[in-house]
């Protein structure tokens, strides 16, 4: 069945950035379905690797999380500049899920639904 | 506080030995996420008609930054706060229930808990009530935490490293996250209403629950679930929601019209805003939601059960704390030229390099005696090296800010800035070019400025160990 490169946003329902306290950053990726959620874990492209890659952060403190029973993929690492500082451009980090919304991801045939 | 009408009762009176036997269920109102917020009053009376054994809110967050916690100022409009407090107090006294406001005033100084104490002395005289009031104060002072810091008590929490003396010192304020132990106390002693400083988003919730002997992990757990009020409905704007906590789980309904609330709803709340989905920490322990079953009992009530909670060998309070780390002072001015917009990675550093010339001549200061910040928004402000899309922007309007020791400073630089902000050209080009200033004048003095600077936990032999509980008799009914 022919590959194609899709962004993880065009997957996805819904992918979101947001503050957890001051300290750390946290991402959620909310799949349509199951179907969906399986096509991009098997992909093996969403690792704490290519977090890091991203978001210019030590992949060592990439925690990753997957949450099949609500099609959801997360995850978190502290932010590079503290909530609130001067260099902070982000007070939420609610702006945040651009870089991990426009990651490619090679799927196969239609790239909606796979069985 | 207010003085008149009001009566001190001191020392602490005394409280129960064991809490009540356990009871069937506990019900608790929870209104919104964040006091002040607003709400259907309607939503709330709904969840007294269904039974509801207390109403709890918080009113803080450290989410929109240390200016907060640094200057002990409330983030939300005291007229908004006020309105909200009006129905909760009314109807908590009108149904003879407890009311329970944590982390009052934003960041849960004692500046924020009498700034709410004083208003519900104010509602209570307007509406004539009468009630036993606990006002339970977290703020710290730096010296008792260095004692703390010496005898080894306090240790860091991810990603911060450990502390020392002088950063403690350095903060304007220090506030220590409570738990429930002190608001079941409180509602031991008789409490009516209980407004408390910092404290965790879901202690309001759980002190009745397990003062009334329900098991851990569902208590806490359903506190977690509706801490953000209806967010973990179908419409986070419909209101209030109810949590009904019993031996083996708990239940959630929103009590807005046609919102719902559905397992996906309510599991997909345990991952907002937390770093791990499964296990969050409270003082004296971790809930564990990794083995909850999550069941839909109709189209628009969840059932869960399977939550649990592992009580830790040291009870922890976590500190949160805030310093002064200079004045700002800030401009924003709009570029629109395409060939500035092209080129602004050659502007703004010539921008910053033209500023810490002019600072150095003019001023005599050197550039580690202030810092400077510029950000181009629609271009790359908020991504920064991360900004995946190099396209240039239409339009951008440039953020400068300055930050200096004290206020004349940052606003002299910022002064200096001024006529480059407005004119500065590129290299190659012949004319002088003109910006687009976005007020008159174009300096915005930002005043004193904070940085969240404590990430660390502190070992208490006692949960109410740290915090100061007040107890006064309101009587205006």
């Amino acid at each position: 069945m022919a590959e194609t490169i899709r962004a993880l946003g065009d997957i996805a329902d819904l992918v979101r950035s947001k503050n957890a306290g001051p300290f750390w950053m946290t991402l959620d990726v909310f799949f349509p379905d199951a179907a969906a959620y399986r096509q991009v874990e098997t992909s093996g492209v969403l690792t704490a690797t290519r977090i890091g890659e991203l978001y210019r952060v030590d992949p060592a403190t990439v925690q990753l999380f997957h949450l099949p029973s609500i099609n959801v993929i997360k995850a978190s690492f502290p932010r590079p500049t503290v909530q609130g500082s001067f260099s902070d451009t982000d007070i939420h980090a609610g702006q945040h899920h651009i870089p991990l919304a426009q990651l490619p991801v090679p799927v196969h045939g239609d790239g909606h639904r796979s069985s | 506080m207010e003085p008149e009408h009001v009566t001190d009762i001191l020392p602490n009176p005394t409280t129960h030995d064991q809490p009540d036997a356990p009871s069937g269920s506990v019900a608790v109102i929870f209104p919104t996420g964040m006091l002040g917020g607003g709400f259907p009053a309607e939503t709330v009376t709904r969840g007294i008609v269904l039974g509801a054994d207390a109403i709890a809110v918080d009113g803080g967050s450290t989410d929109s930054g240390p200016h907060y916690l640094g200057t002990g100022t409330a983030k939300t409009a005291a007229s908004a706060v006020e309105r909200d407090l009006r129905v909760l107090l009314t109807e908590a006294r009108a149904a003879g229930i407890p009311l329970i406001v944590t982390s009052c005033g934003t960041s849960g100084t004692d500046s924020g808990v009498d700034w709410i104490a004083d208003m519900v002395t104010h509602i209570a005289r307007q509406h004539h009530l009468s009630f036993r009031l606990a006002r339970i104060y977290s703020e710290l002072r730096a010296d008792v935490l260095v004692s703390a810091l010496d005898a080894g008590r306090i240790h860091p929490l991810p990603p911060l490293g450990p502390l020392d003396a002088e950063t403690l010192r350095s903060c304007s304020h220090i506030v220590g996250v409570l738990g429930q132990e002190p608001i079941a106390a409180a509602l031991d002693a008789g409490a009516d209403v209980v407004l408390t400083g910092r404290a965790t988003d879901t202690a309001s919730v759980a002190a009745l629950a397990l003062r009334r002997g329900l098991p851990a992990g569902p208590t806490w757990h359903a506190a977690k679930t509706v801490e953000c009020g209806a967010q973990c409905t179908t419409d986070p704007r419909s209101g209030a929601v109810l949590v009904r906590i019993d031996a083996d789980g708990f239940t959630v309904e929103p009590l807005g019209e046609g919102a719902a609330c559905t397992p996906t709803t309510v599991a997909a709340h345990m991952i907002y805003e937390n770093v791990d989905p499964y296990r969050m920490r409270e003082p004296a322990g971790t809930l564990d939601t990794s083995h909850a079953t999550y069941t839909a009992l109709d189209p628009r009530r969840v059932r869960v059960e399977g939550s649990r909670f592992e009580v830790a060998a040291q009870y922890t309070v976590k500190l949160e704390g805030a310093a002064l780390v200079g004045h700002e002072t800030a401009t924003l001015v709009g570029i629109r030229d395409p060939h500035i917009l092209r080129h602004l990675d050659t502007w703004v550093p010539r921008l910053r390099d033209i500023v810490a010339e002019r600072a150095q001549a003019l001023l005599e200061l050197e550039p580690d005696d202030y810092e400077l910040d510029v950000r181009c928004y629609g271009a790359d402000a908020i991504l920064g090296r991360l900004e995946p899309d190099t396209t240039p922007p239409r339009e951008v309007g440039v953020l400068f800010r300055v930050r200096a020791a004290d206020q004349a400073t940052a606003n002299a630089i910022a002064k200096i800035a001024n006529p480059y902000l407005l004119h500065l050209p590129l290299p190659d080009m012949t004319h002088m070019p003109s910006f687009a200033f976005a007020m008159s004048p174009a300096e915005i003095e930002r005043g004193p400025v904070y940085e969240f600077v404590l990430n660390h936990a502190v070992d208490v032999a006692d949960p109410r160990d740290l915090l100061r509980t007040v107890y006064t008799e309101v009587n205006h009914g």
